[in-house]
């Protein structure tokens, strides 16, 4: 290469950079998208992969609030023991605590609900998560999270985007930017996000959002009242006809005018008006769930249109069958500062079973092997007690994950006798991040977008581990 | 230990930042940088990127990655003797360990390690060799010069030429073996300029007016009459705004309600005002430090409080007091500096000549201001001149009417005698009063009135007691106070009093307030936190200071926010003024001559036309910091009147358009999508300022937030068809249609939005109620005034929408979409007055609804296309 050679691939490179910053992403975005949009299936960026994928999709059950580990995955006899008695400081000195902050005495809260071992695997679950427990053998229970973050919103950013500033991509924008989306009538990353349960913490779109990413690869998010995307209902007066009718003429007139100007970005406009068309009718074919037969909503555990998330986990199942490539529910409620022993209860009265049908219904239909299924929260709950309930912890905590080339039945990494720190085999977000990845068939290392001079990437600067025990 | 080792051992430890994937999706025309720039090797342009790019990481300013001892971005650190190794021998390649590294086919030696996914080509190792043999020279990263005044090269071609700028521009071009495009036709003319200066588009008496106004003088009317609209603020505002993440609520978790609109109203008359740059960044980062510092500076010192902040229970204060002077580093970085200084957080900067102790010592500035780590931000009234003045009037009053009721008369004395006289009769005597359990006597052990406004009070009932002859000056003079705070002759002054003190406190209460710079009597400790961990506090204190790399005015003892700004506007400062240039130059022509926006740093792309960018910057400071003036450049210079249709051949050898051999040409921002749908359809309100307001959202779209839940209500009346820049600007749930147009949330600085093309905006643009509502009053707008005809009307509706007449071929594809919308209406009349009535707007009960439905669906088109979304 000489150098006028060398210094184009520098500016095709600068060019490049743009991607996120405008001028750039017109040609780039009309590039994929006139390529892929109208054609069918798009590609995402890493094409080819870096290696066979394990998993083609994911569901994240995002359990947000924070559930106790220590009521749900995470038996501690040891904490049942020091029920009521102080903690020891040894233990909590110098740890940043959330509300239990100023705090003269820390006592310990002995777990709330039996455990009981499930399956051939013998994995030990709560009690209070029975059809979880019936699905034992199909789970890997990680019972050493850790997170950097303490408060609901910023660690929920950490986890979707594995940074503490805010305004980065999330997992689910890297994920359908890197492999783009199957179906063609649907987008790529679907949050869903549904009612019940008591304690609701906020939930902010920063969680889907795209960062310096291209913004199609945002999450759109699918609302269980009203349109469940947003402006998908043709305006009043205005049928399938009328729309189609006005449409086709936009379309018209852009094409003649693309004649003269001779512009990607009017192809890729075009492109765009008939997805969006399209779209009209493919969510609320998506959404309407006539078809599912009685049995399929009674292994759910769902009823038509009631917005829970037993339907969401249906619903996700529908978009998985149709090609979307993350699919992201958000279930509120974990939030027990007060009343643990209860709030899990009823909390996992909303989730349990959904969570566990949609393993089997999954499986059922063949479609387990390549979809990874990721159950957890922003982080877990403190073995001290805060009245009846526990405060927001981060430094153990658990996640269960099935599917997608992940070897059930087995857990991986403890917490200490107490269930503070996470001592073995430590996970952090980014180990969460780079294994995720490494199952769609992707080297976090390699996947990186140039956005102020930086290659960034998910998984952030510091060494993350692909969690290898967990792989089928 | 030998150098080599050295390096191996390190790389094989440290894994770089590995370059981007999937980057070479296209071809790419070659011959950039032909012509006269070739000559020789330019460290600024040519070598710096590299060395940056591939070696910095381990190789740079960052002490604490520095792998091998050895640094190259530094020419002292390249030739350095490392045990008799040098990485770069001056003028000899082939002595230069770096070469050596760079070329082997070892690939435990190989530089940079392969582990790292950093690869240099063949060329790129030519030009890191040549650069060594033509003496490895250094230079000062271009951005870090001080700004030069380059004289305007000669050029031929007279037409082209206009001011100036096209001087330096067609310069480069013809270099390049470019010509320039002609000028666009004047109707495009005028639709650039007023999206470009106003955010609306003109309306087609103004294109009329133009387009017939053949005088040479005609463009440059128009320009100063735009530059001289309300709605250039509104227009430079919204930009401003997206740097300075101005937002109407806190952003994180509850994200409740903190709005300033005060501070946007601010940014809007300082750009109508034309307050010079200098002044306006003054204002903003010290505007309470002025000296006799006025309401309006204090409002502009509201942009210290523009950062996000929580109410979040169980959050750390020492936490989120670090987060905002994070956030507040990274804004002034960016905003001012194009510097990406908040890298240097939790270490050195991998690229650029910054430190840990520079992003702490920038910080240290704010933290002499009051705020609340964790809750609800204090506001400060500001009320206007006359409000106070108001206030301070009736305030007046208050003392004259006090000493009414506290001035005894004779009058009064005659009155307290016969009340006193009245009282007498009234009192009862009582049965002796004993001293209750607690030993206490009760008030009035002489005996109990009966009729009084109230029981006297002890004291007064003792000197009632005391005959009148017996009482003292000092009682008597208690008692007839007493008698004046009830005496009927005193009731209306009383009243008077109580409601002037009552009004004063509804006037105070409705007076506008903000967030604003209010400052700790002592500002807080700043220390540099190890790796930006804030419950590590054995980092050093650090006092106020500027990076010490860009030291270059004297700097010392200056510790106030007032002197920050000093240095930020100083003229020898090198950064500023080309920062702020080369974004109004983005304005204009769709991309900075340096790119991005927001990163003058070693990572960010070089100006392509430096001279030209400093001549501009130049001029800037020369001229005051004049912001109209350096738009007024922009504009009418030939380079920005060119057509933005070019042929293929331009097309292809420069789809960037670097080289500006024609204009650029993009979809609309969020807000002007907005404001131009209703301006076209006739809905828009034009007040300038005022709070924020909710056009219509999608019910249940906010039902995520909580702490407390809240509904969004849609603004009525004239609210609701206010431009974009006003939309209540909900950071974790901003409106979904600005959203979808990529409009920022605001979370932190922007310079430059993404320009996305996605279904959402279709969506939007078809469905969402604003832009229905806008196409149903738009379609009784054409059937009102647009003429007799079908034609004539869809001519009437292009010309108000796209300032021109439709063509032959788009007039058949709309006239045969209203013939069969009209048959299709026809025979279905409660689907046409559905269409008809879209909206809360009055619907015109003249028109029939099945007319209007019909046009409805033109007019919906019209606004959906291509050419009216866009700034051609």
């Amino acid at each position: 290469m000489n150098p006028e050679q060398f210094v184009t691939r520098l500016n095709r490179r600068s060019f490049l950079s743009n991607v996120s910053l405008g001028v750039g992403s017109l040609a780039l975005g009309s590039m994929l998208d006139a390529g892929g949009l109208a054609k069918g299936p798009s590609l995402g960026v890493i094409d080819p992969l870096h290696f066979a994928p394990r998993a083609k999709r994911v569901i994240h059950l995002c359990m947000a609030g924070g559930p106790s580990h220590l009521e749900t995955l995470d038996y501690k006899p040891k904490l049942a023991e020091m029920d009521g008695k102080p903690m020891p400081k040894s233990i909590t000195a110098g740890q940043p605590i959330a509300q239990l902050q100023g705090n003269k005495e820390l006592k310990c809260l002995g777990p709330q609900h039996e455990f009981q071992t499930f399956g051939q695997s013998g994995q030990s679950i709560s009690s209070a998560l029975p059809h979880i427990g019936g699905i034992a053998d199909e789970i890997c229970i990680i019972r050493s999270m850790t997170t950097q973050q303490i408060n609901h919103d910023p660690a929920h950013t950490f986890m979707n985007t594995g940074a503490l500033v805010s305004g980065r991509p999330s997992m689910g924008s890297w994920v359908t930017y890197g492999l783009g989306s199957e179906g063609s009538d649907l987008p790529g990353f679907v949050v869903l996000t549904s009612v019940g349960g008591a304690q609701d913490q906020p939930i902010a779109s920063r969680q889907w959002h795209s960062g310096f990413l291209p913004s199609r690869f945002q999450g759109v998010h699918f609302h269980s009242t009203g349109d469940p995307v947003l402006y998908i209902s043709n305006p009043k007066g205005v049928d399938a006809k009328g729309q189609g009718a006005v449409i086709d003429a936009v379309n018209s007139i852009n094409r003649l005018r693309n004649k003269t100007v001779a512009d990607p970005e009017i192809a890729t406009r075009i492109s765009q008006y008939e997805m969006a068309f399209r779209m009209q009718t493919s969510v609320p074919e998506l959404t309407d769930t006539s078809s599912e037969p009685q049995h399929v909503f009674d292994l759910y555990g769902a009823k038509p249109g009631d917005g829970s998330f037993a339907s969401n986990c249906m619903l996700a199942r529908r978009l998985a069958e149709r090609g979307t490539r993350f699919i992201q529910l958000y279930h509120r409620g974990w939030d027990h500062h007060g009343g643990v022993k209860n709030g899990v209860l009823t909390t996992a009265k909303h989730v349990d079973k959904a969570s566990a049908a949609l393993i089997r219904d999954l499986k059922d239909r063949g479609m387990l092997d390549d979809t990874l299924v990721i159950w957890g929260g922003e982080f877990g709950r403190t073995p001290m007690a805060q009245g009846s309930g526990r405060d927001h912890h981060m430094k153990g905590f658990s996640f269960w994950l099935a599917g997608g080339g992940i070897r059930g039945g087995i857990s991986h990494g403890n917490t200490d006798d107490l269930g503070y720190h996470s001592v073995e085999d430590v996970v952090t977000v980014h180990d969460f991040h780079a294994t995720m990845l490494h199952l769609l068939g992707v080297n976090h290392k390699k996947f990186t977008f140039k956005f102020q001079g930086l290659d960034f990437r998910l998984t952030g600067v510091e060494e993350a581990q692909i969690l290898k025990t967990l792989l089928a | 230990m030998n150098p080599v080792m050295l390096f191996r051992m390190s790389f094989a430890r440290h894994i770089c930042l590995s370059c981007a994937a999937a980057l070479v999706l296209f071809a790419w025309p070659s011959g950039l940088f032909a012509g006269k720039d070739l000559g020789g090797v330019d460290f600024a342009r040519d070598i710096q990127p590299l060395l940056s790019d591939n070696c910095f990481a381990c190789h740079g300013p960052d002490a604490k990655q520095r792998k091998a001892d050895l640094r190259l971005d530094t020419r002292d650190g390249a030739l350095a003797d490392l045990d008799g190794v040098s990485a770069v021998v001056p003028g000899k390649p082939s002595e230069s360990e770096l070469v050596a590294r760079i070329t082997t086919d070892d690939e435990d030696d190989l530089m940079p390690p392969p582990d790292s996914g950093k690869q240099l080509d063949a060329a790129q190792k030519a030009l890191l060799q040549r650069w060594i043999a033509d003496g490895a020279e250094y230079d000062l990263h271009w951005a870090y010069k001080p700004v030069s005044r380059p004289t305007p090269p000669r050029v031929k071609n007279g037409s082209f030429v206009l001011n100036d700028i096209d001087r330096f521009v067609l310069a480069r071009l013809q270099g390049k073996g470019h010509e320039p495009s002609r000028e666009a036709d004047r109707r495009t003319l005028i639709r650039r300029l007023s999206f470009d200066l106003t955010g609306l588009p003109p309306t087609w008496e103004q294109v009329r007016a133009f387009v017939a106004d053949s005088s040479p003088r005609a463009f440059g009317k128009l320009v100063d009459q735009l530059l001289a609209s309300p709605h250039y603020g509104e227009r430079m505002a919204v930009y401003w705004l997206d740097l300075v993440r101005y937002a109407d609520t806190m952003g994180y978790h509850s994200d409740n309600k903190q709005t300033k609109p005060l501070y946007r109203e601010y940014v809007i008359n300082a750009f109508n005002d034309n307050l010079p740059f200098d002044q306006f960044t003054r204002e903003q980062l010290a505007g309470d430090q002025l000296p006799g510092s006025t309401r309006r500076q204090l409002i502009a010192s509201g942009y210290n409080r523009l950062n996000m902040t929580t109410r979040e229970g169980g959050s750390q204060p020492k936490e989120y007091i670090a987060i905002y002077l994070g956030d507040r580093v990274r804004n002034v970085s960016g905003v001012w500096m194009a510097t990406t200084l908040g890298c240097t957080e939790c270490h050195d900067h991998k690229f650029d000549p910054f430190t840990a102790r520079d992003f702490y010592s920038l910080g240290a500035f704010f933290s002499d201001l009051e705020e609340t780590p964790v809750g609800p931000q204090k506001y400060t009234p500001l009320p206007t001149p006359a409000q106070q003045s108001n206030v301070d009037k009736l305030k007046k009053q208050i003392p004259v009417l006090e000493a009414v009721l506290n001035t005894q008369t004779p009058a009064l004395d005659d009155a307290l005698a016969r009340w006193e006289s009245a009282q007498a009769e009234r009192i009862e005597p009582e049965p002796s009063v004993e001293a209750d359990a607690n030993g206490t006597v009760p008030a009035v052990s002489a005996g109990k009135p009966i009729a009084d406004p109230a029981a006297p009070p002890k004291k007064i009932g003792e000197i009632l007691a005391v005959p009148l002859a017996k009482r003292s000056a000092e009682q008597k003079k208690t008692l007839a106070a007493h008698y004046r705070t009830f005496a009927p002759e005193l009731a209306s002054t009383r009243k008077e009093l109580v409601d002037l003190k009552e009004r004063i406190k509804r006037l105070e209460k409705a007076f506008p307030t903000s967030l604003v710079s209010v400052r700790l009597g002592k500002p807080r400790t700043v220390r540099i936190l190890p790796r930006g961990n804030w419950q590590d506090e054995s980092g050093p204190e650090v006092q106020p200071t500027v990076p010490a790399r860009l030291k270059f005015a004297d700097t010392e003892s200056r510790t106030k926010r007032s002197d920050l700004a000093d240095w930020v506007v100083s003229k020898d400062n090198p950064l500023t003024a080309r920062v702020m240039v080369n974004r109004l130059w983005a304005l204009c022509f769709g991309r900075g001559l340096a790119m991005p926006l927001d990163d003058f740093g070693a990572q960010g792309t070089p100006p392509t036309h430096p001279e030209l960018l400093d001549w501009l910057a130049a001029d800037f400071m020369d001229h005051g910091w004049d912001i109209k003036r350096t738009m007024k450049l922009l504009v009418t210079s030939g380079a920005y009147r060119q057509s933005s249709i070019a042929a293929a051949k331009t097309l292809a050898a420069d789809p960037l358009n670097k080289w500006l051999a024609r204009q650029g040409r993009w979809r609309l921002d969020a807000e002007m999508v907005r404001d131009n749908a209703l301006a076209v359809s006739g809905l828009l309100a034009k007040p300038i300022g005022g709070a924020s307001v909710k056009p219509y959202q999608p019910v249940g779209y906010w039902k995520h937030l909580n702490f407390p839940k809240r509904k969004w209500a849609p603004d009525s009346g004239v609210s609701q068809y206010r431009r974009g820049l006003y939309t209540f600007w909900c950071r974790t749930f901003l409106h979904p249609s600005m959203l979808a147009f990529d409009a920022p949330t605001r979370e932190g600085c922007v310079a430059e939005r993404t320009r996305s093309n996605t279904p959402q905006q279709a969506l939007v643009l078809l469905n969402d109620p604003t832009y229905v509502e806008a196409s149903r009053v738009f379609a009784e707008r054409i059937l009102q005034h647009g003429g007799d005809t079908d034609g004539e009307r869809l001519a009437w509706a292009f010309e108000r929408a796209l300032s021109r007449e439709p063509s032959a071929g788009e007039r058949d594809i709309l006239l045969r979409l209203v013939k069969e919308r009209a048959g299709h209406f026809d025979e279905n009349a409660d689907a046409a007055k559905a269409a008809a009535t879209a909206g809360e707007w009055p619907p015109s009960m003249a028109l029939k609804p099945e007319r209007v439905a019909a046009w409805a669906a033109v007019s919906r088109a019209i606004l959906n296309l291509y050419e009216t979304t866009s700034r051609f």
